[in-house]
């Protein structure tokens, strides 16, 4: 494989990151290789959110180094981190409860208009945004707007998804939805980090994965070597994967 | 819009839900002016008195506009805002006074010739104020409500002693060009030129705010920015700058409200935008913040209800407001048209 190619999309090197007075991340270090689906996981608490707010530069690393596509992007301001076709999907969805669908994913596309190809696509990815296309973004479903908040952020070919808790208080329907539209993503080689609680979720779409602990990477590997080992998750997530069943 | 954005608009499924106005605030501006028919019970001094609302609601539009956005927008509270209505006045005074001899020509191409270059001074000082405000005072507090109302009531004082020293202490007084000045006659109802000048302009800038706002990328971003500034960051842009340009045009925006409310009073002072200040946040708090058509809405209701009162209950005109705001916000209690603050 060429050297490019094996190279990881995402890099973390010592990454510390503090708020306020507060100490949060502490030397976090991974890797997210191209073209798969990396999990970040860890309890409540343990900093998965600020880890990828610090990559999106919405809060800024103190120390150690973030690469993306080799590109360091440690001090670079939210808006250059976005032009280098690095996506997020925060917790809350960040969507625009004033604007209409169209209007939410008008102002994703960046480069203009978005593709009529593209847009194709992300309809049959997710059949509600063509049906809710001038409705308020305000007054969708839960499951809704969370389609809605990744269709914005597929809108445009991304080099990186930030994904923050896509299933969080989502029904077992829209959560089988949300799935299937992650596979179908994963087919075109779309990199991603998702951060996730559900653990079945996580088992499901996950390549590889990474566990925090305290503001910590406290182990990293493949996503199905952890879904098999039991006494691991235990270890690392304080649960096992039966109890998720 | 992309041939596929288009026709997915055009798909009958997509346009189930489609985005509605809500027409009931708008409404109030009808009932109430319809409702102080038989109080006021002559219909032409009915006529002219929602003329005169009218009027005045649209100047502190124009005066309250800018400042809803940047509370919207950039969560600023800037009680400086003020001063940009102050010294847009005394730009506009000052192109007038000294074009005083096309005003005397009794044509309305003279009289345009003197008040177009005074509007546009009046924008472009009180434009110039803005940004040297945002970039200056205002953008060391963001975040920190308590420092931004110190710091711009600071500036507020500060800029009305140096009107002062630039324009002197005293009143100036600023004669209406003779065109626009006077009344007409509609059936038996007196209606003021003036104020119909204003109620033309103040629907031009609503017209154009309101298309600049939602049929422009630029309003796109703005709206976007006045519910998630982070999220819009998010997406590539940069805020920051939107936050520049939004400042300057709110100013810009008082400073037009400024020239049309001198020339109303047909005098200029250095308080006369803090003598304002009160009114303009009972309308960008009743409109809802951030939001222009709840601004727009909000002015003209307290436009209306202030020569209502002034005329039924004179006792009651300085109370009006309050009690507007209050009843509104008993109804709404985040204004006419709240906006989805992230």
């Amino acid at each position: 494989m060429p050297e490019a190619a094996a190279a990881p999309m995402l890099a973390l090197t010592g990454v510390n990151t503090h708020i306020a007075q507060y100490h949060i991340l502490h030397g976090v270090d991974f890797e997210v290789p191209r073209a798969s689906l990396t999990m970040l996981l860890g309890r409540n608490g343990a900093g998965k959110t600020t880890c990828l707010r610090t990559i999106m530069g919405l809060w800024r690393a103190s120390a150690g180094a973030i690469r993306v596509d080799g590109r360091d992007i440690t001090q670079a301001a939210t808006p250059e981190v976005a032009q280098l076709g690095v996506a997020y999907v925060p917790e809350n969805m960040g969507i625009f409860a004033g604007l209409t669908v169209r209007e939410n994913l008008l102002l994703a596309a960046r480069s203009g208009e978005p593709e009529a190809k593209r847009l194709a696509w992300i309809f049959g990815l997710f059949p509600a945004m063509k049906t809710f296309w001038n409705a308020l973004a305000g007054n969708l479903s839960g499951g809704q707007k969370q389609m809605l908040a990744i269709a914005r952020a597929i809108v445009e070919p991304r080099k990186l998804l930030l994904v923050d808790e896509p299933s969080k208080g989502l029904a077992p329907a829209i959560i089988a939805n949300l799935v299937e539209a992650f596979k179908e993503l994963k087919r075109t080689d779309t990199t991603m980090l998702m951060v996730e609680q559900n653990f079945n979720f996580a088992r499901t779409l996950g390549d590889t994965v990474a566990v925090m602990d305290s503001g910590r990477i406290v182990h990293t590997g493949r996503m199905d070597e952890l879904a098999g080992d039991a006494a691991l998750q235990t270890k690392l997530l304080g649960l096992s994967l039966d109890s998720h069943q | 819009m992309s041939s596929a954005a288009a026709s997915a608009a055009k798909d009958p499924a997509s346009a189930l839900p489609a985005t509605r106005l809500d027409w009931i605030p708008l409404a109030l501006v009808p009932v109430i002016a319809l409702a102080a028919l038989p109080m006021v019970g002559s219909l032409p001094t009915w006529v002219t008195l929602t003329v005169a609302g009218l009027a005045m609601g649209m100047m502190i539009f124009m005066m309250a506009s800018g400042l809803t956005l940047v509370f919207g927008l950039m969560d600023v509270l800037n009680f400086a805002h003020g001063i940009f209505i102050a010294v847009g006045a005394y730009g506009a005074a000052t192109v007038l006074t000294r074009m005083s001899a096309q005003m005397e020509a009794q044509s309305l191409a003279s009289d345009l010739s003197a008040m177009v270059p005074a509007v546009l001074a009046a924008i472009a000082l009180a434009g110039l104020l803005g940004w040297f405000f945002e970039r200056v005072l205002i953008r060391p507090v963001y975040g920190d409500h308590l420092k931004q109302i110190l710091i711009t009531m600071g500036g507020l004082i500060v800029f009305e002693q140096l009107i002062h020293v630039v324009w002197g202490p005293d009143i100036i007084p600023l004669p209406r060009p003779g065109t626009i000045t006077g009344s007409f006659i509609v059936g038996e109802a007196a209606i003021e030129r003036y104020r119909m000048l204003a109620v033309i302009v103040g629907l031009a800038v609503f017209a154009a705010m309101w298309l600049l706002l939602n049929r422009t990328r630029i309003g796109l971003l703005v709206r976007a920015g006045v519910e998630n500034p982070e999220m819009v960051e998010s997406l590539g842009y940069r805020i920051k700058r939107l936050f520049i340009g939004v400042f300057v045009a709110g100013s810009g925006l008082a400073g037009l409200g400024g020239a049309m409310w001198a020339m109303y009073q047909e005098q200029v002072n250095a308080q006369m935008g803090m003598q304002v200040l009160v009114v303009i946040f009972i309308v960008v708090i009743i409109g809802g913040l951030g939001s222009v058509v709840g601004c727009f809405v909000g002015a003209l209701l307290v436009g209306l209800l202030a020569n209502y009162t002034g005329y039924l209950a004179p006792k009651l005109a300085l109370g009006s407001n309050i009690l507007l705001m209050v009843l509104v916000l008993l109804w709404r209690p985040r204004g006419l048209y709240p906006i989805g603050k992230a």
